[in-house]
């Protein structure tokens, strides 16, 4: 299995004032070459360390990363890997262009620095310094700079932190079509609306274990659960509960709750079966809720009982 | 030799950061004309056998230098704490190159620094053999190697914030005690002087002026002090980023 990515048994802890803090308790996954994954969580998932571990900048407690059947170092030290780490800001006194030609003259064989300019929407940017640039822009620099190698794999952790809605739009439009070029790519967000627009799949993280791991769509099913509010003062909670779209329906008084896994067929039936509905709310499970309900104990020892992992059809 | 265009643009970057291209260069500059201007027919200062003018000149040289050297730290908590070490080491690019491409950096300064207190020294009259200024020019970079490792030591220990106050306190007190503002020729500063790798540094201008070298004593101190201060920034180095 040398031409994916493999993470096995990934375990790491941190210490901090408050003693041990267990960041990633025990990750197994593999990538195949080629693959969009996205990796979903709240903050304090563990993302950012698996990602970290994956460059070979933390080294696990226990477990191993191979990329592309190497260890991270040595992925990196061949120029296949490309990243835009969580926080970093830019070097200062150099344009945008010098830049990115100093990081190219770095890797064995670079893209051609105006096609990375251009790919990171930069050309209007490339001749300004880069201690003058927006937030957005900064991103885009950062994001050129994890290109220029062109790597086999980019990781990408939480790449559109700060940009705008078009400078994310644009974004994801470039990180696609590099994707397309048969790149294995791997982000983390915590937006699950970015997963399901950008990834083939998602690999869902909390308390430092995978929760989910699947297409993007049994994700979006799965924790893309929606309640409706409304007062119907009659209705028979079994029969709500057989409304398309409906998963399970409470009545409390003349107020009914459905949860639903498509609430847009669901508040069609609901209106259609019962015109008189009324003060209809429909609220999105946050997803921060939505994987705490997909993790069991957060505070379970590892050692006593094996990590929860549900796996959705693949 | 990799990472020659890394170099370069690392290179740049030191000339386009006016604000420490001026102080590092222009404050032993300014320090210079403002002493050794009034004084300039002073030709035997403090009995040491050599003008003002030429004794300040070599003092400055030196201070000038070991600042251009140390502030090579300043560079690397900047880059440490804009997370570009960190984006760096996921590059190609080696530990090795990247302290090269620092300390070559801090050395261009340096010689700059050096070159244009010559020029001061010569507007003043100070007038050597073209040996003797070979000689004190050989001295002074070589004495700047445990410098450039006090560098890579601090850039690495030190916050941003942290590192202009214990920069601009070391190089002032390694100064006084090493005969940079006036000289010391014996009691307890003299004898802590002679261990003390600035103290060759400014040694270095006058031994090439009198003829007599640096002698075995500075030599090995300046040896020594390389050798420690190198190791010393690999530990703090391997610390701060937790590799092997």
């Amino acid at each position: 299995m040398s031409s994916g990515i493999q993470l096995e048994g990934l375990v790491k802890s941190f210490r901090n004032q408050h003693g041990s803090v267990r960041a990633v308790r025990g990750i197994e996954v593999s990538i195949a070459a080629g693959e969009t994954v996205a990796l979903l969580g709240p903050n304090g998932a563990g993302k950012s360390t698996t990602i970290d571990m994956m460059l070979g900048l933390t080294r696990p407690d226990s477990g191993s990363v191979s990329l592309f059947g190497r260890s991270p170092r040595d992925a990196v030290a061949a120029g296949r890997v490309g990243a835009m780490l969580q926080t970093g800001a830019l070097i200062r006194d150099l344009s945008v262009r010098e830049l990115i030609t100093m990081m190219a003259s770095l890797y064995p064989h670079p893209m051609d620095v105006e096609e990375v300019i251009s790919l990171a929407g930069l050309t209007q940017a490339a001749g300004q310094r880069t201690q003058k640039l927006s937030g957005g822009q900064t991103q885009r620099v950062r994001f050129a700079v994890a290109l220029v190698s062109d790597p086999d794999l980019l990781l990408l952790d939480e790449p559109t932190v700060s940009m705008d809605v078009e400078g994310r739009r644009d974004f994801w439009a470039a990180m696609r079509a590099y994707a397309a070029g048969g790149k294995t790519v791997i982000f983390a967000t915590h937006y699950l609306e970015e997963a399901d627009a950008n990834a083939d799949r998602a690999v869902l993280m909390a308390h430092g274990r995978i929760v989910a791991d699947g297409p993007t769509t049994e994700i979006k099913a799965r924790v893309g659960t929606k309640t409706i509010r409304a007062t119907l003062p009659d209705a028979d909670p079994a029969e709500l509960a057989a409304l398309p779209g409906v998963a399970t329906a409470d009545r409390h008084g003349a107020s009914v709750i459905l949860r639903c896994a498509d609430s847009d067929r669901a508040i069609r039936a609901l209106l259609e079966r019962y015109p008189s509905v009324r003060d209809i709310e429909i609220a999105g499970a946050g997803l921060e809720e939505a994987f705490l309900e997909l993790t069991s104990d957060p505070d379970e020892d590892p050692h006593t009982q094996p990590p929860t992992r549900v796996e959705i059809a693949r | 030799m990799s990472g020659l265009t890394y170099m370069r643009y690392e290179l740049l970057r030191a000339f386009r950061n006016r604000r420490f291209f001026v102080f590092s260069l222009g404050v032993p500059l300014v320090i210079y004309f403002v002493v050794a201007g009034p004084n300039r027919n002073v030709h035997n200062y403090n009995g040491v056998g050599i003008s003002l003018p030429t004794y300040y000149m070599v003092s400055l040289a030196s201070f000038g230098t070991m600042l251009a050297m140390i502030s090579s730290g300043a560079r690397i908590a900047g880059e440490r704490q804009a997370g570009w070490t960190r984006q760096l080491r996921i590059t190609p690019l080696s530990v090795r190159a990247y302290f090269r491409a620092k300390v070559l950096t801090s050395y261009a300064m340096a010689v700059i620094s050096l070159l244009l207190l010559y020029i001061a020294g010569a507007s003043l009259g100070v007038s050597l053999p073209a040996h003797s200024w070979l000689a004190m020019t050989g001295l002074v970079l070589v004495g700047l190697l445990p410098f450039a490792a006090l560098g890579i030591t601090l850039g690495h220990l030190m916050t941003v914030e942290s590192i202009g106050p214990i920069t601009g306190g070391t190089v002032s007190l390694l100064a006084i005690v090493s005969g940079t503002w006036f000289p010391i020729t014996h009691g307890f500063l003299h004898d802590l002087g002679q261990w003390l790798p600035s103290y060759w540094l400014v040694q270095a201008g006058r031994a090439a002026i009198t003829g007599h070298g640096w002698g075995l004593m500075g030599w090995a101190v300046i040896a020594g002090w390389t050798i420690a201060l190198t190791a010393l920034a690999g530990l703090v180095y391997r610390r701060d980023t937790g590799r092997v």
